[in-house]
């Protein structure tokens, strides 16, 4: 097997992995502060890709340029849903915060296949067959802009938390909520907000992602399913995480379907799945509970 | 209820029970409830909904042909196998006094065992798995080929398409779908490519695929890597597209696309899809025949009900499934009657030879398996699925390699 061959395989593994990464990463600041389990979450994906195909086929705008009004209408979608629907569950059983969830994700599905039918959509862009060539390596474009959008919202992400006051006021709330109740901060608010963000990773990650494959209705459980397992991988609520979780996976199932059986790949992430809460329960970057 | 009224009554009740025993009520008052359960949605859903408007158009049709009147009772199996067994028990338990669909094999195996349990005939529209009829079951008839016919169909065809353009490929990379169709078209090339000594390639390497995989790099950066000269491919339609998108990305370009005997490449969503990188495929399949004088009865009907579609399109998926539904009414007629034992014995004596598909009459055999129908290459060309083999049915001249083909 030549090198070429498996630089090539590589580097597509990690442009997925990263919008993989940048989807997981909204599920995991989610959990990592409101401490809710986002079930819905690969079904928000699937709203946003239609929301870019939609807007494409309008409009005729190219879904990175659809990245700003998406993650606007999603930030705002997500705010009203945790302010609305998730905050009076925070303090109940987590089976209630999960089945509710799991009804948001139903509705969701449904309320996407009576809008757009059964029937899958797509985008076709000038350069979604184009490549970069960086020697014997072709770099697909489209995947490469892709996972381009997910490193910069991933940073603007951390730089948030890192730098802003609110942001630190969120960490705070992660990191202390009696704490954080205690100097009066707006606890609720803050949810809110977070769960604003987190939508705002899916929203790009969505139009990104619908440039590399076709939506269709039931395409949401399967990434609400890769997300749980990237964000297991990489540490439950931890951000760098996320995106190293989303890498491992792509990378792991490139090589996997290269090396083994490409009919197998998902076989091997979930196999990475169980070996790390074997050896490393709270995931690669995961804090210990 | 006074004295009159009862004894009316009892003197229409006692004439209907006179009658019944030889049928004349019920045969001429009833319908033939024919279950439709076809992908309509999922990963098979465009051609699910391709097979839908064959169903659709054979009630009016087969009335002003057989004076048969036929209720659909349509079903979506969502691609899902499972999905295909309940909605067959539902179908059945809302009445239905035959079934027809449903494309895929994995389903078709599913409904089949349903079938025979309950006992109420299935005719299977499309569906290739060889076992589906080897089953020794005596309420499912099959009106396509099984995939050891399409193999040996679409090899030989290929040994024509060689011989046509004077070409000698040397090597090929087989890729399949790896479900129920796949895996038996899979072991049909395994049996059958060895003992063809006229074929001059051989298989370098093979990789199987997930049919409802959303993203084929891999797959396709290791048939790159095997540097066969053509791609020997059997697969759907979403995959099918994704596939052709990968290899322009990745610079593939093979001698030719060349399917043995799937659907996938002569879709019409295929061609609304890749636009002109539809063009130049090649698949090796059942097919049907234009110059047939029910193919025009049957476009006619088709061009009434979708204004806006070309039966090019559709000719394979609603023709095979007008005609299952044809070989139910045909039976019925003859039957007069909706026992499914009867009409089951009446489709094992089915002889029909005004057909829209190629290949010899409707007659199944012991098995329920109808044998010697006929296989088309059909190439994509000017965005139309055409006919360029066999000569006889042809309409344009084969084109191999493809344009763009350069030699590595």
């Amino acid at each position: 097997m030549s090198f070429d061959l498996v630089a090539n395989v590589v580097v597509a593994g990690v442009l997925t992995g990263l919008v993989y990464g940048l989807m997981a990463l909204g599920l995991s600041v989610i959990f990592g502060v409101v401490r809710v389990v986002n079930f819905a979450h690969g079904e928000m994906m699937t709203i946003a890709m239609y929301a870019a195909t939609v807007l494409f086929a309008s409009l005729g705008l190219d879904p990175f340029l659809c990245i700003l009004p998406a993650a606007l209408a999603f930030f705002v979608f997500g705010y009203l849903l945790q302010a609305g629907l998730i905050n009076p569950f925070i303090t109940r059983p987590e089976h209630s915060q999960f089945m509710l969830l799991v009804a948001v994700a139903i509705i969701m599905v449904n309320a996407l296949l009576m809008v757009f039918g059964p029937s899958a959509r797509s985008i076709q862009v000038d350069y979604q067959l184009e490549s970069f060539e960086l020697g014997k390596v072709l770099v697909d474009k489209a995947r490469f802009f892709a996972a381009l959008a997910a490193v910069v919202t991933a940073g603007l992400l951390f730089s948030f938390f890192k730098f802003s006051l609110m942001g630190k006021a969120i960490r705070a709330c992660a990191d202390n909520h009696l704490g954080a109740l205690v100097v009066g901060l707006d606890v609720k608010k803050l949810y809110a907000l977070t769960f604003g963000l987190g939508s705002v990773c899916v929203a790009v990650a969505g139009c990104a992602m619908v440039l590399l494959v076709d939506v269709t209705p039931p395409l949401g459980p399967a990434y609400t399913l890769l997300a749980f397992v990237i964000v297991i991988v990489g540490g439950l609520g931890s951000m760098p995480g996320a995106l190293l979780g989303g890498v491992l996976i792509g990378v792991s199932e490139a090589l996997a379907g290269l090396f083994v059986a490409p009919s197998a790949k998902s076989m091997f992430s979930f196999g990475l799945l169980i070996l790390i809460l074997l050896l490393r329960p709270q995931g690669l970057l995961g804090k210990k509970a | 209820m006074d004295r009159r009224t009862f004894s009316r009554n009892i003197a229409v009740a006692g004439a209907a029970a006179a009658l019944s025993p030889f049928g004349i009520v019920r045969a001429q008052a009833q319908k033939l409830k024919v279950g439709v359960i076809l992908p309509r949605s999922g990963y098979l859903g465009f051609i699910g909904q391709s097979c839908q408007k064959g169903a659709d158009l054979a009630p009016g049709v087969i009335k002003e042909m057989l004076g048969v009147d036929i209720e659909l009772m349509n079903a979506d199996f969502e691609s899902n196998v499972d999905t295909a067994r309940t909605r067959a028990e539902r179908l059945i338990q809302e009445g239905a006094n035959v079934l027809v669909g449903p494309f895929d094999s994995g389903a078709a195996a599913a409904i089949a065992q349903v079938a025979e349990q309950r006992g109420v005939p299935f005719v299977i529209n499309i569906a290739a798995a060889p076992q589906i009829t080897e089953q020794g079951y005596k309420y499912v008839f099959r009106n396509f080929q099984t995939a050891i016919d399409i193999v040996r169909n679409g090899l030989d065809l290929i040994g024509d398409l060689f011989q046509a353009t004077n070409t000698v490929p040397r090597t090929a990379v087989y890729m399949h779908v790896n479900d129920t169709f796949g895996q038996a078209m899979t072991k049909g090339i395994g049996a059958l490519l060895p003992r063809r000594t006229q074929l001059p390639f051989k298989i370098v390497d093979t990789i199987s695929y997930d049919p409802a995989a959303k993203d084929l790099t891999v797959e396709v950066s290791k048939a790159k890597a095997a540097n066969a000269d053509f791609l020997l491919l059997v697969c759907r339609l979403n995959d099918a597209i994704i596939l052709r998108r990968e290899m322009v990305k990745q610079r593939w370009n093979p001698m030719g696309i060349v399917s043995p005997g799937s659907p996938g490449m002569y879709e019409e969503q295929y061609f609304k899809t890749l636009g002109k990188l539809s063009e130049y495929s090649i698949s090796n399949v059942p097919w049907y025949n234009p110059a047939a004088k029910l193919t025009r009865i049957v476009e006619k009907a088709f061009l009434k009900q979708n204004p806006k579609d070309r039966l090019e399109f559709h000719g394979l998926n609603a023709g095979f499934t007008f005609e299952a539904i044809l070989v139910a009414a045909d039976a019925y007629k003859r039957a007069r009657s909706t026992d499914p034992k009867v009409l089951a014995e009446a489709i094992r004596q089915t002889n029909i030879t005004e057909k829209m598909t190629l290949g010899g009459p409707i007659k199944f055999n012991e098995k329920g398996q109808v044998e010697g129908i006929g296989s088309a290459c059909v190439q994509n060309r000017n965005l139309l699925p055409t006919v360029v083999l066999p000569a006889s049915a042809a309409t344009a001249k084969p084109v191999f390699p493809m344009p763009g083909y350069k030699k590595a």
